[in-house]
């Protein structure tokens, strides 16, 4: 086995602890935490992939901007810090890992019937092409994402502003 | 290298996160499921892209679109819930039944 399939196998076996972690541990910061782990791994794969790009947009905006989002709404919700009993719905345990098993034992039997023998060859992928190739043949596309994302700001801001008419003085 | 290892992985990633959608009683854990999610989404699309050797790269350019709309979804995620908790006091989801009689 050579060293890049040995790498490639330690990555996917931590990217699966840290996931989860991310959703059986009962402490809010270290699931954030973990999906911080979760996502650096992911782009740790794509790297050994060498979709360097994608990569580095993976890095920059969910490690940049998305967990420390995160981080303000587990603060500004006050959900308790450190370990808290409640987190979780005792009683829906069971149901979710059986549904999540279900899923996860039918989509593993098609994958892996359905991609027997597939390889990968890691050829390199360019960046400077994949930049041409989303301004031009993906420009369309391109401009409607960051229209959305516009939108999304706006109406995040307008959500979540204070509106001094409708909130009480008693409220925050 | 197979791809059956990395597909499973990302099977089990996308589990994960509805096991934590079902599960998790804090909206804020359900957004970071959410995002368990998409991820594992990213990661399919990775690898197919790579598998196909795609002269257009559209595995690669749909996972940026995924990861611009992924930052659009949690910034609105998180000022629903800052609105639900402002009227509530609470960010648990069992409490926010406003449209059940």
């Amino acid at each position: 086995m050579e060293i890049y399939e040995v790498v490639t196998y330690f990555t996917l076996l931590l990217l699966l602890f840290s996931a989860a972690r991310v959703v059986t541990t009962s402490n809010v910061i270290h699931a954030a935490i973990s999906l911080v782990f979760t996502l650096a791994l992911t782009a740790t794969l794509f790297l050994l992939l060498s979709t360097q790009f994608v990569a580095l947009v993976l890095v920059l905006v969910y490690i940049g901007a998305v967990i420390v989002l995160f981080l303000f709404g587990v603060m500004i919700t006050r959900a308790p810090l450190g370990k808290n009993a409640e987190l979780d719905n005792d009683k829906n345990k069971l149901i979710g890992a059986t549904i999540s098993g279900a899923i996860f034992l039918l989509f593993s039997y098609i994958l892996i019937n359905g991609f027997d023998g597939e390889i990968v060859i890691t050829s390199g992928s360019s960046t400077e092409l994949l930049g041409e190739i989303l301004l031009s043949r993906f420009v369309f596309p391109f401009e409607i994402v960051s229209f959305v994302l516009l939108a999304a700001l706006i109406g995040g801001i307008t959500l979540a502003r204070k509106d001094e008419a409708l909130v009480d003085e008693d409220q925050i | 290298m197979i791809v059956q290892p990395v597909l499973v992985t990302a099977a089990a990633l996308f589990s994960l996160g509805i096991y934590g959608i079902l599960v998790r009683r804090n909206a804020v854990m359900v957004l970071l499921s959410i995002e368990l999610i998409l991820n594992a989404v990213n990661i399919n699309f990775i690898i197919f892209d790579s598998m196909l050797a795609d002269s257009l790269m559209q595995g690669q350019i749909f996972t940026i679109f995924i990861i611009t709309i992924a930052a659009a979804e949690v910034g609105i995620g998180l000022a629903i819930v800052l609105m639900l908790f402002r009227n509530r006091q609470t960010a648990n989801i069992n409490e926010f039944d406003l449209m059940k009689w």
